[in-house]
C-alpha cells in the first residue's frame, strides 16, 4: 500500500482574470520506503501540489477535483483544519529550499528543536537529548554545544542538514522535500543527497523530493514524476524515465541539460516557444504548441498510456519512442 | 598583446572586521592574476564564499584592490577615482547575480534598456532606436519595451540584463551567475545568447559560475577558486579531461548527472570550508584533501605553471589518480 496516493487530482485557483486550472489530472503514488522525485520547470505546478497536499493552498486555491489518500484511509483534500495540524509535522514533515528562512533567527537551535517536539510526551532532557542525536545524525560536529548555538551562527549547509534533522524528529511516514538542495554548492549539494539517502533507510520513511536539477534526481530518487504546466506529462522508475522517456517533453527537458552533452558545444539545445497561459488551458495536449511531433490528434487530450511497469506518459505517440538522436 | 582586454596581477581585497578597538581584517581576494583576451571567455568557479564576487566586483571597481594591479586595455585602472573611472565604464559592464532583482521594478524595460546612455550623457544618440535594436538583439519583441520586470520570466529579465550589458559596445562583459535560478531548457537560451554576442561583438567575457556543466560548454579557459586564491587555472577542457589540483577532482566529481547509471568514483571532502578568520596554515586546503601529507600542514606550496596550466599544489594528481585509503 503507497504512503501516498494522489488520483486524478484538479487544483483552481480563481483570480481577478478568471479561474487558473493550476493541476490537471494529476495522479501518482510514493510506495512505501521509497524516494520519488518530481521533476519541472518553474510554474510546472511543483509547489502547488506540495501545498495541495499539505492542505496548504492560498485561499483563493481549491481542490476541485481527485483525491489524496495518505496511508491508504486518510483522504487529505477531506481532512479538516485540525485534522491536518495533527498530521503535519508528525506523519508528514517538509524540508524547504531555503534552510534559514526555515529556521527561526531568535531561538536557538536547541530550543527549536525541542519544541518542535512538543506532542512526544517526553520530558525536556530527553527531548533535547534526542535533539543532540538527531544533529548527531546529520553531522553537525559537537552537537551538544550547537544546541545553543543560533541559526546564524552555522553555514548554508549546516542549517539544511539541522532543517532535516528537525523534519526527521517525529519520524514521520513521509517526507516532502522542497529543493532543498538547490541553495547548496556541487560538494554539498552531494553530502546532503547521501545524507537523506542514509536518513530515508535509517527511518524507513518515504520521501517526495521536489528538485529542477535532472543530475540530482537521477541520483537520488527511484520513482520519478515529470510536471509540465500542472500536468504529470510521464512517470515512472528513474531508469525507465530517464533511459527511456516517451514524452517529448521528457526528451527535450533531458537534451537540454548542459550535463547531458558530454561533447562540449556552443551551441546548446533549447525547448523554443513557452509555458502556456494557464488560465486559458489550450485545449487537448499541453505540450503541442512546443511539440515537434505533433500532429492532428493532439488536439484532443491524450491518454495515460502504460508502456512499462508503471511507465506511463500522456501522449498519443508514448508507444512510438523517437529514434535516438531524431533533433538537436 | 594588445589582444588582452583585462589583466589582473596578485590582486587582494581586504575587508575589515571586528568590533572597533579590535578591527582586524580579513582577504576576501587574496592575491589572484589572470588576463582575457578579445573574444575569449574566463570561467570563475568555486562554492560560495570562495570570493568569487568579490574579485568580480574589483575588477571593474565597484570594490576597492587592496593590493596588485588591474590593466584595462593598457591603462592601469587600480587606483583611479570614480571620476576618472566612468567613462570606463562603458568599456566594461557587468550582469549581476539575481536577474530580476537586478533590474528597478518602477522601470518600464525600454527605460531600463536606455539607463545606461541616460547616465553616460548619450541621449543625443535616438534611443527609441537603441533600444529597438538592444531588444532585438536579445531576441525580446518590441512590446517588452512596455513591461515592467515583474511581467517578465527570469529568462526574459536576464536577457533584459544583457541587453543592458551590451547597450554602450563594451569590450568586456563581467557575467555574474548568468543562468544561476534559470529553469534548464532557459539555461541554454541564455548562454547561447552570451556566446553569440561574444563572437559577433568580440567580447572579452568574465563568466563567475558555481555551475561546472555550464563552463565545460561556454568557457574557453577557467580558474578554481578556493578561499580567494585560484587554486588551478587553464584550459577548460584540458581542465575537465584531467583536473590535477585535488579541489577540482573533487568539484568535478561532485557533479550530480542527468544519467541514473553513471558509475560514480566520487571524492568526497570531508570537513566544512575553513574560515576566512582562521585560513589554514601550509596548503589552505589541507583541512579537507583526501590526499593530504604532513608537508602540506605546514609549507604553503609553490605556484607552478606548466603547459598552460597553473597550479597551486604540493603533489598534482596524475590523470584520473583516486584518493588514497585511508586507515582511521
Amino acid at each position: 500500500m503507497p504512503v501516498l496516493s494522489v488520483t486524478g487530482l484538479n487544483v483552481r485557483f480563481s483570480t481577478e482574470d478568471g479561474s487558473v486550472h493550476a493541476l490537471k489530472d494529476v495522479s501518482f503514488d510514493v510506495p512505501e520506503r521509497r524516494i520519488v522525485g518530481v521533476v519541472g520547470e518553474s510554474g510546472c505546478g511543483k509547489s502547488t501540489l506540495i501545498n495541495a497536499i499539505l492542505g496548504l493552498l492560498a485561499k483563493n486555491g481549491e481542490v476541485s477535483k481527485g483525491s489524496i489518500l495518505f496511508q491508504g484511509d486518510r483522504d487529505l483534500t477531506k481532512l479538516g483544519a485540525t485534522e491536518m495540524r495533527a498530521l503535519r509535522g508528525e506523519e508528514i514533515a517538509t524540508v524547504f529550499q531555503d534552510p534559514m528562512g526555515a529556521l527561526n533567527p531568535v531561538f536557538s537551535v536547541g530550543q527549536q528543536m525541542v519544541n518542535v517536539q512538543y506532542r512526544s510526551g517526553l520530558s525536556k532532557a530527553e527531548k533535547r537529548k534526542r535533539a543532540s542525536e538527531m544533529l548527531k545524525q546529520v553531522r553537525i560536529p559537537d552537537a551538544e554545544a550547537a544546541l545553543s548555538r543560533y541559526p546564524y551562527e552555522f553555514s548554508g549547509g549546516m542549517t539544511q542538514r539541522i532543517a532535516i534533522a528537525m523534519a526527521l524528529m517525529m519520524e514521520p511516514a513521509l517526507l516532502i522535500a522542497d529543493e532543498p538542495t538547490t541553495a547548496l554548492d556541487a560538494t554539498l549539494e552531494v553530502a546532503t543527497i547521501e545524507l537523506l539517502q542514509e536518513l530515508q533507510v535509517k527511518i524507513g520513511c518515504s520521501v517526495l523530493f521536489i528538485s529542477h536539477h535532472l543530475g540530482v534526481v537521477a541520483e537520488l530518487c527511484e520513482d520519478v514524476v515529470v510536471m509540465y504546466a500542472g500536468e504529470v506529462v510521464e512517470r515512472g522508475t528513474v531508469r525507465q524515465v530517464f533511459n527511456d522517456p516517451r514524452h517529448p517533453y521528457t526528451v527535450r527537458l533531458l537534451e537540454c541539460d548542459p550535463a547531458r552533452q558530454k561533447k562540449r558545444m556552443r551551441h546548446l539545445p533549447t525547448i523554443p516557444g513557452e509555458i502556456p497561459d494557464l488560465r486559458a488551458r489550450p485545449e487537448g495536449c499541453i505540450f503541442a504548441p512546443r511539440c515537434h511531433r505533433r500532429f492532428g490528434a493532439c488536439a484532443n487530450t491524450p491518454p495515460d498510456m502504460e508502456t512499462g511497469t508503471g511507465h506511463v506518459a500522456r501522449c498519443f505517440l508514448a508507444d512510438q519512442p523517437e529514434p535516438v538522436g531524431a533533433q538537436g | 598583446m594588445s589582444d588582452v582586454v583585462v589583466k589582473v596581477e596578485d590582486v587582494e581585497v581586504a575587508f575589515s572586521v571586528g568590533r572597533i578597538g579590535r578591527r582586524s581584517s580579513i582577504l576576501g581576494v587574496a592575491g589572484v592574476s589572470f588576463e582575457v583576451r578579445r573574444g575569449e571567455t574566463f570561467a570563475i568557479v568555486g562554492e560560495s564564499g570562495s570570493g568569487k564576487t568579490t574579485l568580480a566586483r574589483a575588477i571593474n571597481r565597484l570594490r576597492p584592490v587592496s593590493r596588485g594591479a588591474i590593466t584595462f586595455e593598457g591603462r592601469r585602472i587600480e587606483s583611479l577615482d570614480r571620476q576618472a573611472m566612468k567613462p570606463l565604464r562603458r568599456r566594461m559592464s557587468m550582469m549581476f547575480q539575481d536577474p530580476v532583482g537586478s533590474l528597478s521594478p518602477r522601470m518600464t524595460v525600454g527605460d531600463l534598456v536606455a539607463e545606461p546612455y541616460r547616465i553616460h550623457g548619450l541621449e543625443r544618440r535616438n534611443i527609441q532606436e537603441e533600444t529597438a535594436r538592444l531588444l532585438s538583439l536579445v531576441g525580446l519583441s518590441q512590446d517588452f519595451a512596455h513591461r515592467y520586470p515583474h511581467q517578465l520570466s527570469g529568462g526574459q529579465a536576464r536577457r533584459v540584463g544583457v541587453a543592458r550589458a551590451i547597450a554602450l559596445d563594451p569590450v568586456l562583459v563581467i557575467a555574474d551567475e548568468p543562468t544561476a535560478g534559470l529553469d534548464v531548457s532557459v539555461q541554454g537560451e541564455v548562454l547561447n545568447l552570451l556566446n553569440d554576442l561574444r563572437e559577433r561583438l568580440g567580447l572579452a567575457m568574465v563568466i563567475i559560475t558555481h555551475n561546472l556543466h555550464v563552463v565545460r560548454h561556454v568557457a574557453d579557459r577557467m580558474a578554481v577558486m578556493y578561499l580567494g586564491r585560484f587554486v588551478e587555472t587553464g584550459e577548460t577542457e584540458a581542465i575537465f579531461d584531467a583536473p590535477a589540483h585535488p579541489y577540482t577532482a573533487a568539484l568535478l566529481s561532485a557533479n550530480p548527472e542527468p544519467d541514473p547509471d553513471t558509475a560514480r568514483d566520487r571524492i568526497s571532502l570531508p570537513a566544512e570550508v575553513p574560515s576566512l578568520l582562521a585560513r589554514p596554515e601550509g596548503c589552505e586546503f589541507h583541512t579537507r584533501c583526501p590526499w593530504v601529507r604532513d608537508i602540506c600542514k605546514t609549507t604553503p606550496p609553490p605556484c607552478s605553471s606548466v603547459e598552460h596550466r597553473v597550479l597551486t599544489c604540493h603533489f598534482p594528481l596524475a590523470r584520473g589518480e583516486r584518493p588514497p585509503e585511508r586507515t582511521g
